[in-house]
C-alpha cells in the first residue's frame, strides 16, 4: 500500500498540495514522487557540459524547483537528517565525478567559503540517493553560475584542462549513463499528481509516454558522443594545431 | 543546419536566416512578374555568409559557440543593406552591398588586371561603366566585442536608428553603432551574490517608437517597461507587468511556465505580446495588473509537465509575432506545428510546416489535437506528437500575409495569395 522505503511519520493529509484531493490515495506515492523529481532536478543541475557554458537560465529555473521542493519538504517535516556516511555506496561513486569537479571549483576559489556546511543547520539531507548531491547542492549551484567570476580569479589554463580531462574521462565512461539508469516509469506517473491534474485520465504506462523514455535516454549518449569530438579539441589546443 | 533566428526587413524584400553553424542566408523577393504570374513575389536565396566562427575562451577554458542567436535588420539610409548578428558573446553588424556594373577601360591594366606594356599605349582613355552579373558582397563593418559575461539572448535597434542594446542571462548593454570599444551598462540584475540568483534576463527589446522606452521580461514571468530618461542605470523599472498565479493551476512547474522565452511590441506601439510555455499574451502598455488577452497554445500539455521536465522541452524557448496590422498573432509549438490567433474574430488556427503536408502552392491544411473525446479522421492525439519537431522561430512579413517559419533544419515561407492585404 504504502512506497516501499519509505517511512510515513503519521497518516498526513496533503492539505491542498497541487490540488491532489485531500486523502486521496496518491498521498504516499505523491511523496516518492515528489522525491523523484527532486532527484531528477540534482541530477539535471549537476550534468553540465564543461566545455560549453550551462545555460544560465535553466540552471536557475531548476534551482527554483529544488527550493520549492525543499521548502515544501520542510513544512512537510519530510525533510530528514542523515549522516553523509550512512550514504549508499552505489549513488556516491555515480555522483562522484561531477562532485570532484565541484569540490575542485570550489578548491580554487580560495577565499570563497565552504557553502553551508556550517550554518547552523544541521546537514539536511532528503534520501540516500542524493546524500552527496544535496551537499555539493549549493557547489553546483554557485560553480555553475560562478563560473564566470571564479574562473576569471583563477587563470591556470593547465588547471583548466585538467578538470576537461577529469570530466570527459568519467562522461566517457558512462557514467552519464549510469546516473538514468534508475529512471523507472514511475517518473511518468508524476504527470498526473504533480502537474495537478490527478482526476485526469491515466493514460498508462503506455504508448505515447515511451517517446518522453527515449527523449531521455538520449540525451545521455549525445554528450557522450560530442564529448569525444570535445576531447579531440582539447588535445588540438595542446598541440596547438 | 539547424536555423535559429529569421528576420524579416523592414520592407519585408529581404529575409535573413541564422544557423547554428553561424551563417546567415539571406533571401531576397523576387519582383513580380506577368511573364510568369505564379513565381510573382517568392524568395530566393540571395547572399550567404559565415558571421560567426567558432571561438575558445582561454581564460575560462569554455568553448563559444558560433550559433546565431538573433538578427536584427537596420533601417535601411542608402543602397546598402545592413543587419546585426549576434551569438553568445559577440555582435557584428554587416554591411550588403550590391554590384552590378564593373569599369572597363582601363589605361594601365588590361582586362585580365596585369599591368599593360607602357609602349604599346598610344592614347587615354576613360573607363567606362558595363553590366555585368549581380554580385553580393558582404562585408563586417563592426565588431561589439567583450560586452558579455553572460549569454546574448536579444538584441534590438532603437528607433533613434543609432544605437541599440543587447541583452544577458544579467546585464543590458547600450551601444552606439559606430562605437566598438564601449557600451553603457543600463540595467544589472546580477545579485552580489551569485548563490541568490533566483531570476534571469530572458528577452528584451526597444519600443518601436520611443527611443526611451524598452521593455525586458524575466524566467519569473515578468515584463519591465524602463525609461532611460530615469536614470543611467534602469534597474528601478517605470512598469512592471505581472499576472497574479493562478492558484488552481499551481504546481512544481508553475514558474518555469511562466517563463517568458519572447517578447514583442506591437508596430502601433501599444501594446506587448508575451509567450511563455503555453500561452501568448497580449498586454496593454496602459495596464500592469494582468494582460488584455491570453491565447493557448498547447493547454494539452499541461498533463505533461513532468515528462516535459524530464527530457527538458520545457525548457524550449518559443518566440512570437505580430502581423503588421497587429490583428494577428502567431506562434510556433511542437510537431512542426504553429498557431494563429485572430484577435478581432477570436478564432485561432494550427497549421504544419512539413514536407508531406505542405506542396508548393497548396492551400495548408488546418490541424488538430486531440484531447479524448470525439476523435476526427485526420486528428493527432497529444502522445503521438513529435516533440523533437519543435517550430521556435517564426516571422511575420511587416506589411503583407507573408510567414517564414523555421521547422529545424528547414524554412518555409508561406503566403496568403488570397487576402495579401491585412486586414
Amino acid at each position: 500500500m504504502f512506497a516501499r522505503g519509505l517511512k510515513r511519520k503519521s497518516a498526513e493529509e496533503p492539505e491542498d498540495v497541487e490540488g491532489c484531493p485531500a486523502g486521496a490515495r496518491a498521498a504516499p506515492s505523491y511523496s516518492l514522487q515528489r522525491q523523484s523529481l527532486l532527484d531528477m532536478s540534482l541530477v539535471k543541475l549537476q550534468l553540465c557540459h564543461m566545455l560549453v557554458e550551462p545555460n544560465l537560465c535553466r540552471s536557475v529555473l531548476i534551482a527554483n524547483t529544488v527550493r520549492q521542493i525543499q521548502e515544501e519538504m520542510t513544512r512537510d517535516g519530510t525533510w530528514r537528517v542523515l549522516a553523509p556516511q550512512a550514504a549508499g555506496r552505489a549513488p556516491l561513486d555515480r555522483l562522484v565525478s561531477t562532485d570532484i569537479l565541484c569540490r575542485s571549483v570550489r578548491e580554487q576559489e580560495g577565499e570563497c567559503p565552504a557553502p553551508d556546511m556550517g550554518d547552523g543547520q544541521p546537514d539536511l539531507v532528503p534520501g540516500p540517493a542524493v546524500a552527496p548531491a544535496a551537499q555539493a547542492l549549493r557547489s553546483p549551484q554557485s560553480s555553475l553560475w560562478e563560473g564566470d567570476g571564479s574562473r576569471e580569479s583563477r587563470g591556470g589554463f593547465q588547471k583548466s584542462l585538467d578538470q576537461i580531462f577529469e570530466t570527459l574521462e568519467s562522461q566517457a565512461s558512462g557514467s552519464v549513463e549510469e546516473l538514468f539508469a534508475d529512471v523507472d516509469s514511475s517518473y511518468y506517473d508524476l504527470d498526473a499528481v504533480l502537474t495537478g491534474m490527478v482526476g485526469s485520465t491515466s493514460s498508462g504506462p503506455g504508448s505515447g509516454l515511451q517517446a518522453f523514455a527515449s527523449a531521455t535516454t538520449s540525451p545521455p549518449s549525445s554528450s557522450c558522443r560530442s564529448d569525444l569530438g570535445e576531447l579531440d579539441h582539447a588535445v588540438e589546443i595542446l598541440v596547438e594545431t | 543546419d539547424i536555423i535559429s533566428t529569421v528576420e524579416f526587413n523592414h520592407t519585408g524584400e529581404l529575409l535573413a536566416t541564422g544557423d547554428k553553424g553561424g551563417r546567415v542566408v539571406i533571401f531576397q523577393r523576387e519582383p513580380e512578374s506577368k511573364n510568369a504570374p505564379h513565381s510573382q513575389g517568392e524568395y530566393d536565396v540571395y547572399s550567404t555568409f559565415q558571421s560567426h566562427e567558432p571561438e575558445f575562451d582561454y581564460l575560462k577554458s569554455l568553448e563559444i559557440e558560433e550559433k546565431i542567436n538573433k538578427i536584427k535588420w537596420l533601417p535601411q539610409h542608402n543602397a546598402a543593406h545592413s543587419l546585426l548578428s549576434t551569438n553568445d558573446k559577440t555582435i557584428k553588424l554587416w554591411k550588403i552591398t550590391e554590384r552590378d556594373k564593373r569599369p572597363e577601360g582601363y589605361n594601365l591594366k588590361d582586362e585580365e588586371g596585369k599591368l599593360k606594356d607602357l609602349s604599346t599605349v598610344t592614347s587615354l582613355q576613360v573607363p567606362v561603366l558595363k553590366p555585368m552579373d549581380l554580385m553580393v558582397e558582404v562585408s563586417p563593418r563592426r565588431v561589439f566585442a567583450n560586452g558579455h559575461t553572460y549569454h546574448i539572448n536579444s538584441i534590438s535597434v532603437n528607433s533613434d536608428c543609432e544605437t541599440y542594446m543587447s541583452a544577458d542571462d544579467l546585464r543590458i548593454n547600450l551601444w552606439h553603432l559606430a562605437v566598438t570599444d564601449r557600451s553603457f551598462n543600463i540595467v544589472d540584475i546580477k545579485p552580489a551574490n551569485m548563490e541568490d540568483l533566483t531570476e534571469v534576463i530572458t528577452a528584451s527589446e526597444f519600443h518601436p517608437h520611443h527611443c526611451n522606452l524598452f521593455v525586458y521580461s524575466s524566467s519569473k514571468g515578468s515584463l519591465r517597461l524602463c525609461d532611460m530618461r530615469a536614470a543611467a542605470l534602469c534597474d528601478k523599472h517605470s512598469k512592471l507587468f505581472e499576472e497574479p498565479e493562478d492558484p488552481s493551476n499551481r504546481s512544481f512547474f508553475s514558474e518555469i511556465i511562466s517563463s517568458v522565452s519572447d517578447v514583442k511590441f506591437s508596430h502601433s506601439g501599444r501594446y506587448m505580446l508575451t509567450r511563455d510555455y503555453l500561452t501568448v499574451k497580449v498586454w496593454d502598455l496602459n495596464m500592469e495588473a494582468r494582460p488584455i488577452e491570453t491565447y493557448q497554445v498547447h493547454d494539452y500539455l499541461r498533463s505533461k509537465l513532468c515528462s516535459l521536465y524530464e527530457n527538458d522541452c520545457i525548457f524550449d524557448k518559443f518566440e512570437c509575432a505580430w502581423n503588421g496590422s497587429d490583428s494577428v498573432i502567431m506562434t510556433g509549438a511542437y510537431n512542426n506545428f504553429f498557431r494563429m490567433f485572430d484577435r478581432n474574430t477570436k478564432r485561432d488556427v494550427t497549421l504544419e510546416a512539413s514536407r508531406e503536408s505542405s506542396k508548393p502552392r497548396a492551400v495548408l491544411k488546418p490541424r488538430r489535437v486531440c484531447v479524448g473525446g470525439k476523435r476526427r479522421r485526420d486528428d493527432i492525439s497529444v502522445d503521438s506528437l513529435d516533440f523533437t519537431k519543435k517550430i521556435l522561430h517564426t516571422a511575420w512579413h511587416p506589411a503583407e500575409n507573408i510567414i517564414a517559419v523555421a521547422a529545424t533544419n528547414n524554412l518555409y515561407i508561406f503566403q496568403d495569395k488570397v487576402n495579401s492585404e491585412m486586414h
